[in-house]
């Protein structure tokens, strides 16, 4: 018999403290598919704030840290488009002042992927067994679609559900208005986006809205429960991980 | 936008544009428009990706040469029988300008679009000077009838609705007009056709310049660009120096993408080539041409950060699909160029103190950069321009001293940790059926739309030990 895949998972900052119950239905997820998962302790976030701030050389130091912690890792895993984007894209260029940390950042870029990605091209995976049942549509993650030019993958898994019906979201490429401090420094806009994007899902008559980045999810759910709505932002991990948390 | 207007905070200007409901109607019709037409437009024409990889080429590699092909520009317009003016500053080309309109005696102009002319304040000159400026473009006629700014890079009234439109038109043109925009053309077309014959120049800008033929192209869709370089006696064109092109060959290819990006058009209706003035034995066309070549701070950026904004055809692609353009339209920038692009422009023009705040009004959603012709990375230009005005102090020193504390935190476990837990004892009194509302602070921009999910009973780093 094959080894088992072996694993790190890279929770996010937004996943450790705001949503542990994405990473437990990760967790439970990947070991039911024979993934052998390990969580290096010492991780705290990839510095994507610091970044895209402008705070460039805080970032790197950042970076300088996490790609030491995953240093060992065969895969990494990201419950987060933006996340992991950060990791592969521009890790490599923010250390790329140290030929070893730089030769560790590209190491760490080609073994680190987000969980659609790491589920579809390292498992091969897209038939999940999982209970959950209903209406859903998904909203693309910028980073995860622009950024790591992924789409496929999230509506596959979400059609390899039995349960699960996937209906399009009319404008799913569209930003939900996040954006991490943009969301706090034009707070208005930031709203005004988000009430464009919630309308729409509201019109798909979905009982969820599934993404593949903390940052939607934390935009979206907010909007949604502010405004009493029936609807839930829903993890991939979650819909996958065998729990119905809506 | 007047100095006064823009000592009123950006977020301001924003939350104003939020709240006109006019405003909000015309740019979800015409933005939606726009991203549908382009989309279209590149989906049935397959060669469209290696076109734009090879117009990003093509700009990259005449900038590195810029001097070389400027001069070969000038050379050829020269030799056709025109002048070539060189304008290091706004100011020297607004009076340039004036100083031909002066010894010509030109009382009147009539305009084509140009972006260049409103990046001089072209028309506030020329009407202190006694020359009545006439915009020929319809939609730049409607706004210069409103006494606005352009909104928008190619559709200057674009935050107009019909009905404002045919208000306008019925209280400046004295008459009772219906908001049917068939009708307003027609009203603004026969108001129009006067000034051409009796304006004594035409002004405008230029799509590009061929340096191997002194060839000044312009790519419009109304027919008013073609009669203003033709009726009047004399020609002025303005352009920025970096819309020289080194040939014809490279002018097929800008074309096929420019007018897919900014209309979803294979091509604009007209597509005009002016090579100089009136030669003899020809019918038509001006007695002089003149073209201004425009740097106002362009040159000093073919080395710096914002070199790739220099590559910028101005199809406004990027406005379409920017949801904070979207959400606030143009004059909110307050700026010549608004949108993401604008953002860029206006640092390259204005420095980088005029964009402390502007260079935050984009999530980074990337949809920009998808879209631009010659594929620009904005977002990353961004990101660099966020990190000169946090090296240069330009960014407020309260948030400089924020993130250095992120810093310290993300550098630590313990104290991210421990700031977990703090936030868990902390936000008890916000909590509302396991949501937060009502924070203090900078989180109390969050939470006056939306709720926020409280920091978790347990994190995962704590739950990980039991699934272990």
């Amino acid at each position: 018999m094959a080894s088992p895949v072996r694993a790190a998972l890279m929770i996010t900052c937004l996943g450790d403290v705001f949503f542990p119950e994405v990473g437990v239905a990760m967790v439970r997820l990947l070991r039911r598919l024979g993934v052998e998962v390990d969580f290096p302790e010492g991780q705290t976030c990839c510095g994507m704030p610091l970044f895209n701030s402008g705070y460039r050389h805080d970032a790197a130091l950042v970076a300088a840290r996490t790609v030491k912690l995953f240093e060992r890792a065969p895969h990494v895993v990201v419950p987060s488009g933006s996340c992991a984007w950060m990791v592969k894209t521009e890790y490599p260029g923010l250390l790329e002042h140290d030929p070893a940390l730089r030769a560790a950042a590209d190491s760490l870029a080609r073994r680190t992927r987000e969980l659609s990605q790491f589920l579809v091209e390292v498992l091969g995976v897209t038939r999940i067994d999982s209970p959950f049942e209903g209406k859903v549509t998904y909203h693309d993650s910028c980073h995860l679609l622009r950024g790591l030019g992924e789409s496929a993958a999230p509506r596959a898994l979400l059609r390899g559900v039995a349960g699960v019906e996937l209906v399009e979201l009319p404008g799913a490429d569209e930003c939900c208005g996040f954006g991490g401090s943009f969301s706090v420094r034009l707070p208005e806009v930031s709203s005004s986006i988000l009430d464009k994007k919630l309308a729409s899902v509201e019109a798909t008559g979905a009982r969820c809205v599934v993404a593949c980045d903390a940052g939607c999810l934390m935009q979206m759910g907010g909007g949604l429960s502010r405004r009493g709505s029936a609807v839930k932002a829903v993890h991939l991990a979650q819909v996958l991980g065998g729990e119905d948390p809506a | 936008m007047s100095d006064a207007a823009l000592r009123t905070p950006f977020p301001e200007r924003a939350g104003a544009a939020l709240k006109d409901a006019f405003l909000q109607e015309a740019l979800k019709i015409a933005t939606t428009k726009f991203i549908d037409l382009r989309r279209e437009s590149f989906a049935g024409f397959p060669q469209g990706e290696a076109l734009r990889d090879r117009a990003r080429a093509i700009k990259e590699a005449t900038l590195q040469r810029l001097d070389v092909h400027l001069e070969r520009l000038a050379d050829n317009v020269e030799r056709l029988g025109g002048h070539v003016h060189w304008a290091t500053t706004a100011e020297e080309a607004r009076e340039l300008v004036l100083r031909l309109c002066r010894e010509r005696g030109v009382r009147m102009a009539v305009k084509s679009k140009s972006m260049a002319t409103e990046e001089i304040d072209l028309n506030e000159a020329l009407e202190r000077a006694g020359v009545t400026p006439v915009e020929t473009d319809l939609g730049e006629y409607i706004i210069q009838l409103a006494h606005e700014k352009p909104s928008h890079i190619i559709a200057p009234a674009i935050h107009k609705t019909k009905g404002q439109v045919a208000e306008l038109f019925s209280r400046e043109l004295r008459g009772e007009f219906p908001a049917d925009p068939e009708v307003l053309t027609a009203v603004a077309r026969k108001a129009l056709r006067e000034k051409f014959l009796q304006a004594d120049m035409g002004i405008t800008g230029a799509n590009f310049a061929v340096a191997d033929t002194g060839t000044v192209v312009l790519v419009t869709n109304e027919g008013n660009g073609r009669m203003v370089t033709s009726l009047p006696r004399i020609h002025v064109a303005l352009m920025g120096v970096e819309k020289v092109i080194p040939s014809m060959s490279d002018l097929v290819v800008f074309l096929a993408i420019l007018a897919r990006s900014a209309t979803g058009q294979k091509l604009s209706s007209y597509t005009t080539l002016v090579r100089g003035p009136r030669r003899a034995g020809e019918l038509e066309g001006p007695e002089e041409f003149h073209l201004i070549l425009l740097d106002n701070g362009r040159s000093r950026q073919i080395g710096s950060t914002l070199r790739e904004a220099l590559y910028c055809l101005r199809c406004g692609a990027c406005l379409n699909v920017c949801p904070v353009y979207r959400q606030i339209g143009g004059h909110a920038y307050g700026h010549t160029y608004p949108g993401p692009i604008g953002i860029l422009l206006t640092a390259m023009l204005k420095g980088n103190g005029a964009v402390r705040e502007l260079a935050h009004a984009s999530s980074l959603c990337g949809a920009c950069k998808d879209v631009c012709p010659v594929r620009i990375d904005i977002p990353r230009m961004l990101v660099e321009l966020r990190e000169h005005l946090d090296r240069e102090k330009i960014a407020p020193w309260t948030e400089r001293m924020l993130f250095k504390a992120v810093r310290r935190l993300l550098l630590s476990p313990a104290a991210f940790r421990l700031s977990a837990a703090l936030g868990r004892r902390l936000q008890r009194p916000f909590v509302r059926q396991g949501r937060l509302r009502g924070l203090p602070l900078v989180l109390g921009r969050w939470t006056r739309t939306r709720d926020l999910p409280p920091v978790a009973a347990r994190t995962f780093r704590e739950r990980w030990k039991e699934l272990r």
